[in-house]
């Protein structure tokens, strides 16, 4: 029987790591899309989520499967915890003002030049790019951008989704979030800046650190008082070290450079 | 054909070092500690439970300092 706490904390976490990756994935994918033209554009991101949604379960089911349970939290706990240490030290430096913000603007901008650049340098291989209605290039963009950005998530589906038994729901969590940010993303066009993807990263960095920390200790032995309602508790005590390291941080900031006099 | 094999292995290692080591190496030292720390503590109810976030909340502050941003010319 799997408690709620940690069923809640479980899909939260999927559904947030989901949605922050899938957002940066579907800008690129609008880019190629404006840019080369949506067919191929949306082939490409399609091809990319069925080649993501065969992996989790080629890798997945067989550890789920035939790793023993402790040993598969010590690895995956260890893995999350990796995971969820790094998005919560890139969240507290952005959110302090250490690191930019990530910009989906300009990233769609740099797409966008990107591809009309490869149209102005070389019209005569665009056109070799473009078989049967279909641009090859537009294609290669949108798949690469939702297979890199997916491949994180399906790491985290994959991790959380074994160390509880529950592949299918962690599975659905993510495709849940996909489907959440296609929608939302078809209906804001293409302003996912107002997305707060920093504050979901920091989310959801504190609950794979949470997760992590709690799998590596169950798997290694260590008697969590009150079991599973251990991870609420650990979510708890990361949500404080994170408002207080990034209030400290904000401390740490270099004064501005002073203005340059050069009034000549 | 090795050559592919030889290219395809050493992606595949690059992508995980990239992924678990990357910029910062002490977030991955400071998660072989963890795991370390909770083997060697095994059934030791309250250390474990007080320790392991703690070791992961120093290792944190410390990467995160080091990644601050510093004034020009330090």
């Amino acid at each position: 029987m799997h408690s709620t706490s940690s069923t809640i904390v479980l899909v939260l976490a999927v559904f947030g790591a989901s949605a922050v990756e899938m957002v940066e994935a579907l800008t690129i994918v609008v880019a190629a899309g404006v840019s080369r033209g949506w067919r191929s554009a949306l082939e490409g991101a399609a091809a990319a989520a069925a080649v993501l949604g065969v992996l989790v379960a080629v890798v997945g089911v067989p550890l789920v499967r035939y790793i023993p349970l402790d040993a598969l939290r010590v690895v995956v706990g260890a893995l999350l915890l990796v995971l969820g240490l790094s998005w919560l030290r890139k969240a507290i430096l952005r959110s302090s003002g250490h690191k930019d913000l990530h910009d989906e603007d300009k990233i769609y901008a740099d797409t966008v030049a990107e591809l009309s650049e490869t149209d102005t340098v070389s019209a005569a291989p665009t056109q070799a790019r473009v078989h049967s209605g279909r641009d090859s290039l537009a294609f290669v963009v949108a798949f690469k951008g939702v297979f890199l950005e997916g491949t994180e998530v399906v790491l985290i589906v994959i991790s959380l989704g074994a160390a509880q038994h529950r592949l299918g729901l962690a599975a659905l969590a993510a495709a849940a979030a996909v489907v959440v940010v296609g929608v939302v993303g078809v209906l804001v066009s293409r302003q996912l800046s107002e997305v707060p993807e920093n504050t979901i990263k920091t989310a959801v960095g504190i609950m794979l650190t949470s997760f992590g920390i709690f799998w590596v200790g169950e798997g290694a032995g260590v008697n969590w008082p009150g079991s599973d309602l251990a991870i609420p508790v650990l979510v708890g005590f990361f949500i404080v070290v994170t408002v207080a390291y990034t209030a400290f941080m904000r401390t740490k900031l270099p004064a501005p450079a002073p203005e340059e006099s050069t009034a000549t | 054909m090795t050559g592919i094999v030889v290219r395809g292995v050493k992606a595949f290692g690059k992508f995980w070092w990239d992924f678990l080591v990357g910029d910062t190496p002490e977030l991955f030292l400071a998660t072989g500690i963890i795991v370390a720390l909770a083997f060697l503590i095994d059934g030791e109810r309250l250390v474990g439970v007080i320790l392991l976030p703690l070791v992961a909340a120093a290792f944190l502050l410390a990467s995160t300092v080091r990644g601050r941003r510093r004034a020009p010319g330090r």
